[in-house]
């Protein structure tokens, strides 16, 4: 009977000095954290995409606790209606961001661009763009193995098996930037959206001088500079024999899809207009 | 028992078609497309003019720093543009390109067949005159010469090692080189151990080419410290490490140059073009080009100028047969099948292969079986199926820890996979990235 007793007693004696030992070293070693971090963190959306620059939503939570004004943060997948909850928590003024979406600057699907070699390699576009410049003749375009459709997070990429090119669903896309990093062709891009998912782009990222653009893929950008020319909102660049449309000073008034002679800019969620079949017919297309 | 190196390797079917074919001079093209990307390191700076007079050997691009070489024209005529084209892998590339008028060399070119043994040049002035004459490792890797020839500091080489063993199904250049060019080579191979101060050379040639071996033994006789050893047929003996370690037995440690274990290694090509350098004043702008394949109605090996269209050689061995299933730059192991037959040959090119459609086809990938096939076989003792899984998850710094730095690229593991599974393709692929790690590291 006693040893049980004894043992009892020295479990206790034991338990209550650790107990104490505890105590100390945790107060000794306590780390402050803030709780409102954690408040943050749960009205993220927790899709931990790397979106908003950060490794993680609680690297992200960190660094608006850490802030001081919440004009450089911004997180694409809550968008406005999360980051004003952050705001509120935090009690700073939440800085609208105009939302964004992803799209891939091509249109060589397979009937405007022509196969002009195979490839049987692993397929996935990172190989096949680091040891060939593609089945088509335009060394710059989609490569359709899916790169951008396997790292989207958000199901937000339809391969369209046959086509050639993805095409991205703007009600899904978050604008997280994964599929920008995946692509070996620096394809996609991050746009401004706008209602309706209206937009005006050029689909195209071919440098290559006019006569050798078009030869490889019909609708390629040859780089004459015509949209250039009738941009009354100076939204338009050429570089590199390719134009360019800064979607933040686009006004969507599409003057430069009617001069453009090889339909590489493509208008997206217009009503369909009266006279000019073919520019719906690139519409359409995307 | 012969030589070869210790660990994996395997033995695909020869099929040295051309073998008993002699070299023969390619006809000139009408125009030539040269690149001034043809080697490792930092392309040349072209130095020519869209209407210039070029003649053939005239410097046209210059190396623009210590890693590079110069680029001479390899034809007469008249500079049409220097332009952008499609290089084999279907991406544009800068290059010169030439309309071919006559064919007039630089008048310091010696242009005789007469072998000329005597040279009393010291080590630095023939590094110098290598350099010049824009000598890359003809091989296949095309690594300037000269940048070989001079060890880090602190370094010395005991041993220059001659490849011919020619490893690669299907090539002959290699081996008509050394039947018809013999003594020519075994002069550039004196020149080259003056260059870097050795004793002592080995030419390491595989038993499947004995007349090669028979004439070079013989003829090694007559020059100092050179010797010929006969080595066991085995893919990839060609392989830098793989021959040291065949004809030395030393291995190179991992991340280390051949010169760790006192070796240099060049190509029985190299040594060729180092000869023609030194004793005739010319430099590189032609090579030996193997024409083969099982379809192909004249398996030939033409001495072609760089920058001439690989249609050019297709047709002069016969044309393009009806069921060419892929067109190689290359041997069938380690070759490149190329985007278009205008793709110019440049001094990388050992061949051109024409791959019937069955033979050239990829097999349906299936799951890995772990037979350890890929294990067994790999030259460099490393697990290509973990590897390849590794790339395929992106999980680079366990690749790096599993040394995929040190894989050849000798596709010996995709060779044997019976699952058919693109091992080397997801390797490669890992190393390209665990490079930029490394090199984003030291920055």
């Amino acid at each position: 009977m006693s040893i049980i007793l004894y043992t009892i007693a020295t479990l206790a004696i034991i338990g209550a000095s650790a107990a104490v030992i505890l105590y100390f070293v945790a107060q000794k070693f306590k780390v402050f954290e803030d709780p409102r971090i954690d408040e943050v963190e749960e009205s993220l959306p927790s899709a931990n995409c790397g979106g908003c620059g950060y490794a993680g939503c609680r690297a992200f939570a960190e660094a608006c606790v850490k802030a001081s004004d919440l004009g450089d943060l911004n997180c694409p997948v809550g968008g406005a209606e999360t980051m004003e909850s952050v705001a509120s928590i935090l009690g700073l003024e939440a800085v609208k961001k105009a939302p964004r979406v992803a799209f891939i600057r091509c249109n060589g699907t397979c009937d405007h661009r022509p196969k002009t070699n195979s490839f049987d390699g692993a397929s996935t576009c990172a190989i096949s763009a680091s040891i060939y410049s593609g089945e088509t003749g335009c060394e710059y375009g989609c490569l359709g193995y899916g790169d951008c459709v396997a790292s989207c997070e958000f199901d937000a990429i339809d391969l369209r098996e046959g086509m050639g090119v993805p095409l991205i669903l703007d009600d899904k896309c978050v604008a997280c930037g994964a599929c920008v990093e995946a692509c070996p062709k620096n394809l996609i891009e991050l746009r401004k959206m706008y209602p309706k998912g209206r937009k005006v782009v050029v689909a195209c990222r071919n440098e290559a001088k006019g006569g050798v653009a078009r030869k490889s893929c019909e609708v390629a950008c040859i780089g004459c500079g015509k949209c250039e020319k009738v941009c009354n909102f100076d939204a338009i660049t050429i570089e590199n024999n390719l134009a360019f449309i800064d979607s933040d000073k686009c006004k969507l008034c599409r003057k430069c899809v009617s001069v453009c002679p090889t339909h590489a800019i493509i208008e997206v969620g217009f009503p369909p207009r009266k006279v000019k079949e073919e520019d719906k017919e690139s519409s359409t297309a995307k | 028992m012969l030589k070869t190196f210790k660990l994996g390797g395997v033995h695909p079917p020869e099929n040295k078609l051309s073998a008993d074919k002699k070299i023969e001079n390619l006809p000139l093209p009408k125009t030539v497309f040269i690149p001034v990307a043809q080697h490792i390191g930092a392309p040349a700076t072209p130095i020519v003019k869209r209407g210039d007079e070029v003649k053939t050997g005239q410097i046209i691009a210059k190396s623009s720093s210590f890693v590079s070489t110069n680029i001479h024209s390899s034809v007469s005529g008249k500079v049409k543009k220097v332009d952008v084209s499609a290089d084999s892998s279907g991406y544009s590339k800068q290059g010169i390109f030439i309309d071919v008028a006559g064919d007039e060399w630089l008048e310091e070119i010696d242009r005789t067949e007469e072998l000329v043994k005597e040279f009393n040049l010291d080590g630095s002035e023939i590094v110098k005159k290598i350099q010049d004459a824009g000598i890359v490792g003809l091989g296949g890797a095309t690594f300037p010469t000269h940048v070989k020839l001079v060890p880090p500091k602190g370094m010395k080489a005991e041993v220059l090692l001659l490849n011919g063993v020619e490893c690669e199904p299907y090539l002959t250049s290699d081996h008509r080189l050394m039947l018809e060019k013999a003594d020519e080579i075994l002069v550039g191979v004196q020149i080259l151990m003056k260059a870097m101060n050795v004793e002592k050379a080995v030419i390491g040639i595989e038993n499947n080419k004995p007349d090669a071996i028979q004439l070079l033994t013989e003829k090694a006789k007559n020059y100092n410290g050179v010797s010929v050893v006969a080595l066991k047929v085995q893919y990839p003996q060609g392989g830098e490490k793989q021959l040291i370690n065949a004809v030395t037995g030393k291995e190179v440690p991992s991340g280390a140059l051949p010169i760790a274990v006192g070796a240099v290694v060049s190509n029985v090509g190299t040594a060729f073009a180092v000869y023609e350098a030194i004793q005739k004043n010319k430099p590189l702008f032609e090579r030996v080009v193997t024409v083969t394949g099982k379809g192909v109605s004249k398996p030939s090996n033409f001495k072609v100028r760089v920058g001439t269209a690989t249609s050019e050689l297709v047709e002069a061995a016969g044309g393009l047969p009806e069921n060419t299933g892929k067109v190689i730059s290359g041997g069938p192991m380690m070759g490149r099948a190329i985007a278009s037959l205008d793709v110019p040959v440049t001094k990388g090119t050992s061949g051109i292969l024409l791959m019937q459609k069955e033979e050239s086809e990829r097999g349906e990938v299936l799951n890995c079986i772990r037979c350890g096939r890929c294990v067994s076989v790999c030259p460099m003792g490393l697990e290509p199926y973990l590897l390849m899984t590794l790339g395929e998850k992106h999980i680079f710094d366990r690749a790096e820890d599993e040394r995929v730095m040190d894989c050849i690229e000798c596709g010996s593991c995709s060779y044997t996979c019976p699952s058919h599974r693109p091992l080397l393709d997801y390797i490669r692929y890992g190393k390209g990235k665990v490079g930029q790690i490394i090199r984003s590291r030291k920055k």
